[in-house]
């Protein structure tokens, strides 16, 4: 076995016992996301449906808020969890770090509470700075910034004291620094306030998309590449090889990419040309990863220590390459852009690539973490349960698109293209037979979700006790 | 700026390929190492080319430069009108008709759209309109909001107001009264004053250059 080596529960390290409270938080929170996803859903077809006092806007912070911070939240679990098998050490800075995680359990209940019953507040800075900010995905108030910034400063600080402590700076963790050092100093661009709207979102774009479209993408780079090695036991050599050509691909294509969210806020007509053409390219890492993946699983058959590990993995890179990739590029040319955007179509494209990229990481990170918490480690992982909570999630989630794409080109073809983008044609598109058919079906989509949602938690709780199923050869 | 999109797009790759060629000779292109450079040299220049480019917009985006409007446009009628040549809608000010039968000085103007914009912010309008096409998909683009025929046609005679800055001010403090469509907006217990504010927001929102977005507003078949 190599480094990579499963550990027994009872020696597990600090780190890797706080990144399981890291996961439990995070599949709490992917629950949350759901119950409020089906709560705007239901607002579709009844839009009178808690009209007033939990409002779609406040439903809709709510399901987009759990959705980041459980992503991120899970992503950080597994850098917790792999630090100290990568370092061969505990975390240095570890009381820091589970000081720090109880603050942010604590301060998100506050913002959430706050959301669901404050909601607004008056036109003053008091309510950005303690209410909320009213700005999309960073809606979190001024307060909470400077708690996530502190969060992220010590995670930081984790992980760089702990390679220094360790003399030992593997590819993998020179590009985790790197990119932390990213992630965490783009988040301080979204932490100001602008009366000019047009520079306002230039800024804001910074966080929303240089986070989802370069430095998470990098950082599940990073995570993906460690379970990998544990999943399949591929060469060090190769997987950093492959994660520094990610980065290339990923920087090299995403940083100029961010010019296609300055085609229509006001910015210069430069920024047509530029977002256009990079953003096209944005999906080259991803191909990328649907090769390494089909070859290095087929080159194993498919056999690994964890086989619902290794399909959330499988499912992660076609997920990523689909809903960002190919329904990313599917809008992201100007010239389709300008009738498409702020459509349903984008909320299809915003589905399909957080559940993708991000959905099919974190819980890839969460099996490999439940292997080795029952009293002793089975190998292969392997329950009847996890292929039915994958299927049924993989399928609402197709479907759920499916709904917000038709929807998305009726718009696009009734409000944009036909009646000329005013409020009378938005109403014409949203009446419209071709836009209010999907809204059951996205609905009860959503409900088959929130099925596959439990039958995952049943299959979390129960599958590590189960005993081991017959050895079928962990790393081949 | 000299340059056009194409040329920096060309430069920011040719410069990645060749220094990350250069740096990594004596290395085969399937060595970690050629791609450790080509990761860092990628990064770092497009990290530069935006830096470069941000320094420009903002320039550009300053209230009163070639993209964004002097905060004094609330005082003047605004419309779109179609350029031929690039075959999309720009804005056009038009003469000085006021706002609320006011002329707003300079300073008089700023505070009253910074006004509106933390109005905008604090109601949270984002998270069911879209502004300059970014936000949710359960309400109307306010990017031209301002220049809608609805309020003349519909809303004007529903809220019997007298101007159409009444009439988007009345309507917006009372929503829930005059229902357009099947989705109601909520009641967002605006003061007169963030009411106000925020019409002189849309307003002035409504004459930025938006490369055309959204499409043929006002244009139906």
């Amino acid at each position: 076995m190599s480094t990579f080596a499963l550990r027994q529960p009872g020696e597990l390290y600090e780190s890797q016992k706080l990144a399981i409270w890291y996961f439990v938080v995070a599949i709490a929170l992917f629950g949350t996301q759901i119950i409020f996803g089906l709560f705007l859903a239901y607002q579709y077809i009844d839009p009178d449906f808690l009209y007033q006092k939990l409002s779609f806007m406040t439903n809709r912070t709510v399901h987009l808020n759990a959705m980041i911070v459980w992503l991120l939240v899970g992503m950080m679990g597994g850098v917790y969890w792999f630090l100290p098998i990568e370092t061969g050490r505990e975390v240095v800075g570890i009381k820091l770090a589970k000081f720090i995680w109880w603050v942010i359990v604590a301060g998100v209940s506050v913002v959430v509470l706050v959301y669901l019953f404050v909601q607004i507040g008056p036109g003053t800075a008091f309510t950005l700075w303690f209410i909320n900010e009213g700005r999309e995905y960073i809606e979190a108030p001024r307060w909470a910034d400077v708690a996530i910034v502190a969060w992220v400063a010590i995670f930081l600080f984790n992980v760089i004291a702990t390679t220094l402590a360790a003399r030992r700076v593997t590819g993998l963790l020179g590009v985790l620094i790197f990119d932390l050092v990213a992630l965490g100093a783009l988040y301080t661009s979204g932490m100001h306030y602008t009366v000019n709207i047009t520079m306002d979102q230039y800024l804001w774009w910074w966080v929303v998309h240089l986070w989802v479209e370069a430095t998470w993408e990098v950082l599940v780079g990073v995570v993906m590449g460690w379970s990998l090695m544990y999943l399949l036991g591929t060469p060090r050599k190769l997987i950093e090889t492959w994660l520094f050509l990610e980065v290339a691909l990923v920087f090299g294509t995403g940083i100029l990419g961010l010019g296609h969210h300055y085609f229509w806020i006001g910015t210069p007509e430069y920024w047509i040309g530029l977002g256009g053409f990079f953003s096209a390219l944005e999906p080259l890492p991803l191909v990328a990863m649907v090769v390494h993946a089909v070859y290095d699983s087929g080159a194993h058959r498919l056999h690994t220590v964890n086989k619902p590990a290794l399909f959330w993995a499988i499912t992660q890179a076609f997920g990523n390459f689909i809903g960002a990739g190919v329904w990313g590029f599917m809008q992201t040319l100007p010239q389709i852009n300008m009738y498409s955007h702020g459509t349903q179509l984008a909320a299809a494209h915003g589905h399909f690539a957080f559940f993708g990229a991000y959905v099919g990481t974190v819980l890839t990170l969460v099996y490999i973490a439940v292997q080795n918490l029952g009293k002793r480690v089975q190998i292969p992982l392997n329950s009847r349960l996890w292929s039915w909570a994958w299927a049924t999630l993989v399928f609402s989630i197709i479907a759920i698109v499916a709904a917000f794409t038709i929807s998305g080109f009726a718009q696009t073809m009734i409000e944009r293209a036909e009646l000329g983008s005013t409020w009378n044609a938005f109403i014409q598109s949203y009446t419209h037979p071709w836009y209010t058919n999907t809204h059951w079906w996205r609905f009860w989509m959503g409900m088959l979700f929130l099925v596959g949602y439990v039958l995952l938690v049943w299959d979390l709780l129960t599958i590590g006790r189960k005993p081991a199923a017959a050895a079928e050869g962990a790393h081949d | 700026m000299d340059y056009s999109w194409i040329q920096i797009a060309v430069a920011a790759v040719f410069l990645s390929v060749v220094i990350t060629l250069v740096l990594s000779r004596g290395y085969g292109w399937l060595s970690p190492t050629f791609w450790r450079n080509a990761a860092v040299v990628s990064s770092l220049i497009m990290l530069f080319i935006l830096m470069w480019l941000t320094f420009d917009t903002t320039e550009k985006v300053r209230p009163g430069a070639s993209q964004v409007p002097t905060w004094t446009v609330i005082n003047h009628e605004i419309g779109l009108t179609w350029n031929a040549e690039e075959r999309r809608q720009i804005p056009v000010i038009g003469e000085q008709t006021g706002f609320f039968g006011k002329v707003y000085s300079p300073e008089e103007a700023y505070a009253l759209i910074n006004k509106g914009k933390m109005t905008l912010q604090s109601r949270n309008c984002m998270e069911c309109h879209q502004i300059l096409g970014n936000g949710a998909y359960f309400a109307p683009d306010l990017t031209r909001a301002w220049l809608d025929p609805w309020w003349e046609q519909r809303v004007k005679p529903m809220v019997g107001a007298a101007s159409h800055e009444e009439a988007v001010k009345i309507w917006l403090m009372n929503p829930d009264k005059y229902p357009q469509g099947q989705r109601r907006m909520p009641n967002l217990h605006f003061t007169d004053e963030e009411a106000t504010a925020l019409v002189a927001f849309l307003k002035w929102m409504s004459a930025i250059d938006t490369n055309g977005f959204p499409p043929r507003f006002g244009v139906a078949e």
